[in-house]
This record gives structure tokens, sequence and C-alpha cells, in this order.
């Protein structure tokens, strides 16, 4: 069974279609790059999966595991697994990120029904994982997100992935305003997550990021819908390109 | 058309209630002159409504309508049920002084470990030498009610230079149903000492009670004080108290007030700057429910100069709650270089919920630096997505963002013990939201 289905899926927001019946199947294991053009859907798409309130679906499904997400409420998808890196990450003033971190993973875990991380395993755990990603202590002790750099919000966002260990990450433009060093940083991040069990869906603009995370597969989306697919060498050829070929075609 | 509304309504309601409290109120034939002027006072004005502007949002007359008897003296079943109400709320390491429906009980406080730190009377023994604590200067017909019939409270005097070890929490417990209680207390802290005075409020099985509670709190130079009051009053609950609080040179106050329970209530409080060079902190939080309507009301008044006030409010008001927040600053055509400033912030978390802010700065001299601001809106749609795409159940992710918005004003609480008591309290309304 595949781990995420998402079949003919019709999306409005408001009176406009922003979807028109877009197909996508992604296996456990598999890194899948979603491209293209500013306004093809490609973060609707993303927040549709993670269940954002404001779209509505008119037509297809999304199964996960062979269940239907759309039917989940937001904090029932993450528990199932289903993770998204936001592309702006918000800032939690008078939340520290160390008792943000801890409140959703118990939570995710009760509602899997497992029991509540011990406070020294969770530290530890954290420890390890904030240390491998340059996250420095004293930002855990701040509000979530608040005062962080661009840098620092992405690298949050790697660290909530490794701490809640989803089994589909969908990054939503994770190179947005980050620079080389900041990108090459949460990338290391990410690739360390990568493994059999696990799913990726890298949305993004630029070929850029997929030279740090490199995908299995690669989706060109134009105008609500998947217009090609292919290796990773079709984003080499997009970066050869451009988009405009892709407009035409949809 | 008010005073033929006040004499025939709730006036008369009262005239009996004084005429059948009057024998067992405490003090001399002298203090029974004073409480009978105080009586008048009262029964001339009635119960505060919307026309007068102080109470314009908090009409008790609509509210309330009428004042219930004075509690009778509790009995051993009262005071049972008190010791564990008690026992619940007692904050760890405080020196406890309990009134029990309106009346002080020696066996549920620690008289003798006070003793040592601090002088204790209660209101009653006060009262035999003269009516000095009766007399406030207010024409305000809740704290002329409150002198007219007043049974007990407590005396405290902290000598100068005094840094008390422990903090003191005075714990008002309503035992009686359908019965007011009606206290005054009076807390003199000397020059240089050191003090933590916590006020509770709290049910021992009483459900529907009034509570008329006022507090006269004189602060020497150079003294550091933290007062906290915690109401946490039964649903059904009145409570309408008054603090008149006269701060003198070089003080540090930190005052903090939490609204966790009671259909109505209202603080207000009548702070004084007599002394230059002092520094004010007034922070306080509604958490208001179901039909609940929570007043705070300050007026900070720079009589000199050099002094600085800051006052931090939130107000999360859920269902159909009503939350009102009355501030005002007065600069006195002396008080240059006054610093007086305040922000109020309401946080609704339904259609039907209310949040009154009216802030007033009453400024006569030239140089000095006063502000107010004050926002009301619902929690941000983007953080509960955020949290919730984490994994957190709605109502979880709430009770987060409402704690953080909260957090801000239960900071200031310097004394970590403390602090956690007050969030536990916010913590306990937070699981009661329906």
């Amino acid at each position: 069974m595949p781990l995420l289905e998402v079949k003919d899926l019709k999306v409005r927001v408001e009176e406009r279609e922003i979807l028109h019946g877009l197909t996508l199947t992604v296996n456990e294991g598999e890194v899948h790059a979603i491209m293209g053009p500013n306004g093809s859907g490609k973060s609707t798409l993303s927040h549709v999966i993670a269940g954002k309130p404001g779209y509505e679906v008119t037509d297809g499904q999304i199964l996960f595991k062979g269940e239907d997400l759309l039917e989940m409420d937001p904090d029932e998808r993450a528990a199932k697994g289903v993770f998204l890196a936001f592309q702006y990450p918000v800032e939690i003033p008078g939340v520290a990120t160390m008792t943000f971190l801890r409140t959703a993973l118990n939570a995710q875990r009760k509602a899997r029904g497992e029991s509540e991380y011990s406070t020294p395993d969770f530290l530890k755990k954290v420890r390890e994982v904030s240390k491998s990603l340059n996250i420095p202590q004293d930002m855990l002790k701040r509000g979530v997100n608040v005062g962080f750099s661009g840098g620092e919000k992405k690298r949050n966002e790697v660290l909530q992935m490794a701490l809640f260990e989803p089994s589909l990450c969908i990054l939503d433009e994770m190179d947005s305003g980050l620079d080389i060093d900041a990108l090459r940083i949460a990338a290391d991040g990410v690739n360390a997550l990568r493994s059999p069990k696990r799913a990726m869906v890298v949305i993004t603009h630029y070929q850029r990021l997929l030279n740090y995370i490199v995908p299995d597969f690669v989706h060109v989306m134009s105008k609500g819908r998947v217009v090609k697919s292919g290796g990773k060498d079709l984003a080499l050829e997009l970066e050869a390109s451009g988009y405009a070929q892709f407009e035409d075609a949809a | 058309m008010n005073v033929a509304v006040a004499k025939t309504g709730n006036g008369r309601a009262v005239s009996d209630l004084f005429a059948s409290a009057e024998g067992r109120l405490p003090g001399s034939p002298a203090v029974a002159a004073v409480r009978r002027e105080a009586f008048e006072t009262y029964e001339r004005l009635g119960l505060p409504h919307r026309r007068i502007e102080e109470w314009k949002y908090t009409d008790l007359r609509a509210l309330v309508g009428e004042v219930l008897p004075l509690a009778a003296a509790p009995d051993a079943a009262a005071l049972k049920r008190a010791a564990e109400a008690v026992k619940a709320h007692a904050i760890a390491g405080a020196r406890k002084l309990v009134l029990v429906d309106g009346v002080f009980a020696a066996d549920l406080s620690d008289v003798k470990a006070l003793a040592s730190e601090a002088s204790l009377k209660t209101l009653r023994e006060s009262l035999d030498k003269d009516a000095g604590l009766l007399r406030t200067a207010s024409t305000d017909a809740v704290i002329a009610l409150n002198a007219a019939l007043a049974t007990d409270g407590v005396a405290l005097s902290i000598a100068d230079g005094t840094q008390l070890t422990a903090p003191i929490q005075i714990i008002h417990v309503a035992a009686a149903a359908s019965a007011s209680a009606v206290t005054r207390s009076q807390v003199v802290v000397g020059k240089g000492a050191r003090a933590t005075i916590i006020e509770s409020f709290v049910a021992a099985g009483a459900k529907t009670y009034q509570v008329n509670d006022a507090v006269i709190v004189s602060i020497g130079d150079n003294a550091d004080v933290a007062h906290i009051r915690l109401m946490d009053d039964a649903p059904d609950a009145m409570n309408v108290s008054s603090h008149f609080v006269t701060v003198g040179a070089n003080v540090k106050l930190n005052f903090f007030n939490m609204t966790t329970g009671a259909a109505v209530s209202r603080l207000q409080g009548f702070i004084t700057f007599s002394g230059e060079g002092s520094e004010l902190a007034a922070n306080g939080v509604n958490l208001l429910q179901k039909t609940e309507h929570g007043d705070t009301t300050l007026v900070v008044d720079h009589a000199v100069p050099n002094c600085v006030s800051r006052e931090t409010f939130r107000a999360v008001v859920d269902d159909r709650a009503h939350s009102v927040f009355q501030g005002r600053i007065i600069v006195r055509p002396d008080a240059q270089k006054t610093d007086g400033k305040m922000m109020t912030r309401a946080l609704l978390l339904s259609d039907e919920a209310e949040a009154d802010n009216k802030p007033e700065l009453e400024i006569f001299a030239d140089d000095v630096s006063c502000g107010h601001g004050a926002t009301a809106g619902a929690l941000d749609d983007s953080l509960l997505f955020y949290l919730k795409a984490r994994g957190l159940p709605e109502k979880q992710a709430q009770a987060l963002l409402i704690q953080a918005f909260v957090g801000e004003a239960i900071e200031q609480i310097a004394d970590d013990t403390l602090r956690e008591h007050v969030i536990g309290i916010a913590e306990r309304w937070l699981e009661r939201r329906s």
C-alpha cells in the first residue's frame, strides 16, 4: 500500500479553484520533489494535506496509509505521522520552545496510545538532535521561534521532525529566505532523517535545494495539476529551460 | 428618581438588614455611631448602578439586585468545611490568617508563628478602642455599606525594618449559603520592611453568597511589598472588594490581582503615592467564563513627583462573560517627572464575550510621561493551526496560547512558589472551560 495517495484532488479557496484534479502517489522511503512556478498550487497541496482551514475539497481524496486523511483533524494527522515543515514558521511568544516540544510530542504519543516520554529521555533526545542541528540550548528556553533568524526557524522545524519521527515529511519551500550556509545545515538535518520507512515531499520553486536534498522523483506542477513527472534529472532540465513550456502545456 | 429607587428597592432591604445586624456588630457606642452614619450614606445612595460614572459597566442593581443578610457566625460544621478549604488553598510556607463567613478563625490561623514578625489584632479587637478603621475618604456606596456592616477582619502591623521570613496569606472562606460576609482589614508595613501579603477568596460548600471586603494598606518609606489577591469564589457568588493603599517614599510595591470566580465581581483599588521615588507595578488577570462579570478598577494617584506606575492587565473572556478594566491615572500639579503607563489586552474566546476598557489620564503637571494602550482580539488562527499541526488537540492548543497570553502578567510575581500556585489556579480555570 502506498504511504500517500492523492487522487484527482480538486480544491477551492473561497470561489476560486486552485487544484484542478491533482494525483500523486508516494511510497515509503521515497523522496519526491514538487516544483512549479508561483501560483501553481504547490503550497495549497501541502496545506490541504496538513489540514489547514480555509480550503474546500470539492472532489477527489487523500489516503494516508489507506486511511481517509480529509476526515481527520490536523492534530490527528500529526499523530498518524504527517509532518508539515512550514514555509514561514510562526512565532509564539510566551510558550517556551522546550514546553512546546514536550507538549506536542506527548500529545502525539497519547493520541497513539503510547506512554509519555520520560523527562530524562526527552531531554537527552532534544540535546542530541539540537546539537547536530547547531541549535544552542538557550534558544530552546526562548519562546517558540521568537527572535529566531530565518535559518534558526527552519532548523527548529527540522528539530521537530527529528523528535516527532513522522512517516511523511512535507517541506514547504524550505529554502525560502535562507542563505547557502543556513540551507546546507537544514538540508543536512533533513538528509539525516531519510530512511526506508519515511517519505518526503519537498516543495520548491528552485532547483538549488535539490542539490542538497536529492529526490528520487520530480514532479512539475502548473495551474493546479502535475504536468510532468520524472527522475532527478528533470529538475536540471527545468533549471535550463524554465517553467514557461509547462505553463503553455497546462 | 434615583433616590426613590434606592429607598423603595434595595434601601429598604438593607435597612432591615442593618437593624437586625446592629446587635452583633462589634465596637463601642462611638463605633456604632460611625456605622449608623455610614449606613445612612448607603441608604441614601443605594446599590451603585450604571448612571454612576464609576460603576457604568458594573450595574450592581441590575446584576445583583439585593444585598443578602449577614452570615451567622460559623458553627462547628462550617469551621470543619472551612478547614478543608484552607488546606486546599493554602500556599506552601505561608502563614495563614483565616476569616470564615466574615469572622476571624484563630484555630485555623497561624497566630503563634506570626507573632515574632508582625503584630496582629482582629478588627473586632481594634474597634474596642476607636472607629478609625471604619473611616475612609470615599463616598462610594459599597464602601459605606462595608463600614456599616463589617463584622471582622485582621489588623496587621509589620514593624520598621522587619523582613518577613514567610508570606502572610489572608484566606476568606465562604461556608454559609445565601448570606453576606462583610470584612475590613488593615495592613501597615513599617519603614524599610519587606513583606508579601496574599489575599485568597474561596468557598467551602457555599454557592450563592456575597462578599464585601475592604483593605486599608499603608506602606512606609523604603519598604518592599508584594501584594497578591486571588479571587476564586464560587461561580454564583458576588465579590466586591475595595483597596485603599498609601505608598511612602522609595517604596517598591508589586500588586497582582487574579479573578477566576464569582458571577459578579469588582476590585476597586485606590493607590496614592505620598512619598517620592516609589515604583508601583500593578498587574492583573481576569479569567471569565459562562455569564461571569469581572471588573477591575484602579485609580493610581500620583500626588507627589518622581514616582513610576506600570499597569499590565490581561482579560480572557469566554462564553457570554464580561470583563471590565477601568484604569485612572491622576497626576497632581506638583507631581512632575511622573512616569505612569498602563496596558490592557483582552482575549475574546467567543463571539458573545465582551470586554470593556476605560483608561483615564488626568494630568495636571507638565513634565510627565504617561500613556495607555489597549487591544482586544481572538486567538490567532495561524498560531492555533501551527500547534494543531504539531499534534495538539484544539482545546490543548487554545490552553497553551491562553497561558502564554496571561503569562506576561503572572511572570511579574517574583516568588517561585507563589507564581506556581497562581499558574495552578489558571490551569484549573482552563480545565473548567466547556
